[in-house]
């Protein structure tokens, strides 16, 4: 079979009109932004969300339209591809916006910033379009090499340094053993084309064949890694905490739903006949994920590294929806992805939010007494944190009820249960936190001498008060989609089994 | 007025007027605003009352909206004679406990009736909720805003009991949520009439069962998972305590009419004697674990825990019955008596608890030994105790005579052992409320503290004289009541009798 087909044609490119345009419109900003002086990087931020906002809308004109192939079906927008486009683009929009105080004060408001984000944005995008093995791997490296750069962008501090090191060095390790799994699909199927590998596995006995079996094993540890499901999380927590927190939060939001659809590219389009193979494993490592992500959170002071563990154990839960293999499955860990992209920015911002000149806001004993000095800051946080809980009327419970639903159904009814128990024990962490806003006082003395401190200098005599304007509404708006979605969760869970029907 | 969607107005109409409150601004509207709408929602439910039709037990005042239709989720509604009494109850005690709020709660007060408002709305929805789905979500959401309540407005203690409140009910429903999805995949819809209807094997009920078991009986609470009630009742501002005693732990109870006895009659069954081992348990032992209480709301809220081990034993000696005797005949008056318990329950407790709350608001104390004589300083108070105390120890003519004679009655049927252990508590629970009486109201007075002591204001003695009232009409009269629940307890009967093993 032929990598590429003899004799050029012109390819369509109306398909991969936003990827061309993120691409001219990143190239733009990061040559404008040599023009602008750091008094004027707010010219840069704004090119950036234009950009991101075009995208898009570029994004949305094709919305709903059948799915098209193109670039010889290296590259395809199907559905799923546009709905997960459009919710990354958009949760990378909010990141800048929550970024952007926390970026000025910290002087990180520079160009780079941005505009690494949109490569990674355009890295993104491949992988969610991909149709071959190699445009896969492009687009996640495309993806990885800015996220490297961005998680080490404060250079002067050592625990950022440490975290772009170690991220750096696994996620290579995680890329390799991916390539190297790939090398094996490869090989046996020759072909690099999903649907290609998707015919061979069809037609051929699979589950005999050793090298397949070792190629989709490498391909399950690189995706494990990237996701960071146990027992590839080693990563997680120290590049949670070690990264400036605004880029926690990008890397842990938007990466994921790429991550997530890299998963269904690979395993259930590809892969799909293998089904047997992957679903034992997946198992397994969901089922770690949620034990081993909710145990140890409760031991974490840090509110970062209390997310980070959180993280993979709601990873694990979308790994769950995965592994059933049935198109509700991949629905359900579709809907959670993305609701879990806006509960978590939203956890993230108010840590952006508290923190301010003197310190990073990031023990959890920062908390303490916010629903005094911060009532609606603290309510949203409240939201945020049953949400992860997966308490109604919050989103956060529909996301697991869909998961889990998909779970029993394929008769997997010991993980609904491991899953729901775990849940019980992540409970207590996130009410931990809510019991430090609203039951405890803050320790009055720190906070009257930081009041009295600033006031000295002449600054603002409250600490968190210097947040823009558009900070506090998107974050109202994070908080209210996180319970609205939670009323009305039909909509969204529709779009996304509609995506995947018309996909797979 | 409202039809077809009166159930809907129940309960976003205090969900909404708990925003509004919330807005409303501490000092000024606050509390005329909780008022206001929980007066109007206790109104309006009357209509439920005026407007049921007592003969069948087919659900009334359905309302059918699709909510979720990738999981076929209904926003569905419906009362029948067991939720309708319930509902009622619930938006009674919610004007008692604004009112009795009115000026002990000086701490953000829009925010803790906010609180109790939107509480109202969602315990609303749990009794007319007729898709289990949604009977979930409002069971869970329930849960924040009694965290919120004890975690703020409890006493020292508040943090620890709030989370251990929150966790063990959290606990309990998880494995109900996991429970209800396997009978979902195998009915193909959340709706509880379909439930009720699907075919299952044994061994799935057994594990139904036993989740539904830790879901209800951690709320009810019965032993030996009742441990959190204590605490969360004795932190509890005496808001939080009544709602809580009066109307939460009925949950539990209604839960096992409308999930454990139609959903899985065969396993229930099989495990009968399971639930009334421990309600017995709950009745005896308990009892004298109240008897050694030195905090007034701890000995209360034991005597809660051995109150409601009436209600799950009157619902579950209908299975000893028809072994014993080979009928249903005479099960009918064990459900009745678990029912009548619990709404008889409601209001003594809730009269209890909030009696303990005027005493603490002037001594701010609930310990029995700071008390003594208090009759000598506060005589109507101490009329109103008496009364309420006469009626927990279940004295004939009040209302929590009725409901525990009948399930005595009905366990006569089934076995004497069973009747007798439940009948000692007609002594221990005589015991521990009398001494208490004794200790609290009758005597010198003790201290100085007791000397200064004034009587009851208007306020205080019209919330109790309205819960007087009740305790008294339910005793005397509780022919209505029972005529409601009448058919729809004839129906449970008739499906937990009805086996649903798969052939």
């Amino acid at each position: 079979m032929q990598l590429i087909p003899m004799g050029f044609e012109v390819p369509n490119f109306t398909p991969a009109i936003p990827e061309i345009f993120l691409l001219a419109g990143a190239c733009f900003v990061l040559l404008a932004d040599l023009f602008i002086s750091d008094k004027n990087r707010f010219i840069t931020y704004l090119m950036a969300q234009v950009v991101l906002l075009i995208t898009a809308g570029l994004v949305l004109t094709n919305f709903g339209s059948a799915t098209v192939s193109t670039f010889s079906d290296m590259f395809v927008l199907d559905p799923m591809a546009q709905v997960l486009k459009v919710a990354l683009i958009l949760v990378t929009v909010g990141v800048f916006v929550y970024s952007r105080d926390y970026l000025r004060d910290r002087q990180m408001y520079r160009g780079e910033y941005f505009t690494l984000g949109l490569f990674t944005v355009l890295g993104m995008m491949i992988m969610v379009s991909a149709q071959t093995l190699l445009l896969i791997y492009l687009g996640l490296e495309l993806l990885s090499l800015a996220m490297y750069a961005l998680v080490a962008f404060r250079r002067d501090d050592g625990r950022a340094s440490e975290a772009a090191m170690k991220y750096f060095v696994l996620g290579a390790i995680a890329s390799g053993m991916l390539l190297y799994g790939m090398s094996f699909i490869y090989g046996i199927t020759g072909s690099l084309y999903l649907d290609h590998i998707a015919t061979y596995m069809s037609s051929n006995p699979v589950m005999q064949n050793v090298g397949l079996l070792l190629g989709l094993s490498f391909i399950i540890v690189g995706l494990g890694f990237k996701l960071g499901a146990v027992p590839f999380h080693m990563w997680v927590p120290d590049v949670y905490d070690g990264a400036p927190t605004s880029v926690t939060m990008f890397l842990g939001t938007a990466p994921k739903i790429a991550a997530f659809a890299m998963i269904i590219r690979l395993l259930a389009e590809g892969l799909g006949d293998m089904v047997q193979g992957w679903q034992q494993i997946l198992a397994i490592l969901a089922a770690l994920s949620v034990v081993l992500g909710n145990i140890i959170a409760i031991a974490q002071t840090n509110i970062k590294r209390m997310f980070a563990y959180s993280t993979i154990s709601h990873m694990g839960f979308v790994l769950m929806g995965v592994l059933a293999g049935t198109q509700a499955g991949y629905a359900a860990s579709m809907f959670y992805i993305i609701t879990y992209a806006i509960i978590s920015m939203g956890g993230f911002a108010v840590i952006i939010y508290l923190s301010h000149n003197a310190k990073e806001a990031d023990q959890l004993d920062d908390l303490k007494g916010l629903s005094s000095t911060h009532p609606w800051v603290a309510f949203m946080m409240m939201l945020f944190l049953f949400a992860m809980a997966g308490v109604p009327p919050t989103v956060g419970f529909y996301a697991k009820l869909s998961v889990i639903t998909v779970v029993v159904d394929v008769s997997y009814t010991w993980l609904a249960v491991l899953a729901v128990v775990t849940s019980v024990i992540g409970a207590y962490y996130y009410l931990r936190a809510i019991k430090l806003m609203y039951f405890d006082k803050s320790d009055e003395n720190t906070s009257t001498e930081t009041i009295a401190e600033n006031n000295l200098d002449g600054a603002k005599p409250s600490v968190a008060n210097n947040n823009s304007l558009d900070f506090t509404v998107l974050l109202s708006i994070n908080g209210f989609a996180v319970l609205l979605l939670g009323i009305l969760p039909g909509g969204l869970m529709a779009l996304c089994l509609r995506a995947i029907q018309s996909s797979l | 007025m409202f039809d077809g969607y009166l159930l809907s107005v129940l309960i976003w109409l205090p969900i909404l007027g708990g925003i509004l409150t919330l807005f409303a601004g501490d000092k000024v509207a606050a509390r005329p605003v909780a008022l206001v709408v929980s007066v109007l929602t206790f109104a309006i439910s009357l209509l439920l009352w005026t407007g049921f039709n007592a003969e069948g037990y087919q659900l009334q005042f359905v309302e059918l909206i699709p909510w979720i239709e990738t999981f076929k989720i209904n926003y569905s509604l419906g009362v029948d004679g067991i939720s309708m009494p319930l509902i009622l109850l619930n938006t009674f005690i919610t004007v008692l406990i604004v009112l009795a709020g009115w000026e002990v709660i000086q701490k953000k007060p829009s925010q803790y009736m906010a609180a109790f408002l939107i509480m109202e709305g969602i315990i609303n929805g749990v009794f007319a909720a007729q898709d289990a789905m949604l009977f979930y979500v409002f069971f869970e959401a329930m849960l924040i805003p009694m965290f919120i309540v004890i975690g703020i407005w409890g006493g020292d203690n508040r943090i620890y009991a709030t989370i251990k409140f929150f966790l063990y009910t959290f606990f309990g429903s998880v494995f109900m949520l996991v429970s209800l999805i396997y009978m979902y995949t195998q009915a193909g819809s959340f709706a509880i009439a379909d439930l009720h209807n699907v075919k299952l094997g044994l061994t799935p009920q057994i594990l139904i069962f036993l989740s539904f078991l830790i879901a209800f009986g951690v709320k009810v609470p019965m032993w030996p998972v009742h441990t959190w009630l204590p605490d969360a009742h004795v932190q509890a501002p005496t808001g939080g305590s009544v709602i809580l005693a009066a109307v939460m732990l009925k949950i539990g109870g209604y839960g096992f009419l409308r999930f454990s006895l139609p959903m899985v009659p065969d396993a229930s069954a099989e495990l009968a004697w399971l639930v009334i081992f421990m309600s017995l348990t709950a009745v005896v032992y308990i009892g004298f674990i109240a008897l050694v209480q030195s905090d007034m709301k701890k000995l209360v809220a034991y005597s809660s825990i051995a109150h409601m081990g009436f209600v799950t034993l009157g619902f579950f000696i209908l299975y000893p019955i028809l072994k014993n005797t080979g009928s249903t005949e005479g099960s009918l008056m064990g459900l009745q008596g678990g029912m009548l318990q619990m709404i008889s329950h409601g209001f003594i407790s809730g009269a209890m608890f909030l009696a303990i709350g005027v005493l603490y608001d002037r001594m701010h104390t609930r310990e029995i030994s700071a008390y003594g004589g208090v009759a000598n300083r506060m005589p109507w108070f101490a009329g109103f105790f008496v009364l309420f105390a006469m009626a927990n120890t279940g004295l004939p003519g009040t209302s929590g005579f009725v409901g525990e004679f009948m399930v005595i009655l009905a366990s006569f049927k089934a076995n004497f052992w069973i009747a007798f252990l439940s009948a000692t508590t007609l002594i221990v629970g005589a015991a521990y409320t009398l001494w208490l009486v004794k200790r609290v109201i009758f005597g010198a007075v003790t201290n100085d503290q007791v000397s200064e002591l004034t009587d009851i204001n208007k306020r205080e003695t019209f919330i109790l004289s309205v819960l007087a009232v009740f305790v008294l009409l339910l005793g005397l009269w509780p022919e209505p009541l029972v005529h409601v629940m009448n058919d729809s307890l004839v129906h449970v009967i008739e499906q937990a009798t009805t086996s649903k093993l798969v052939k």
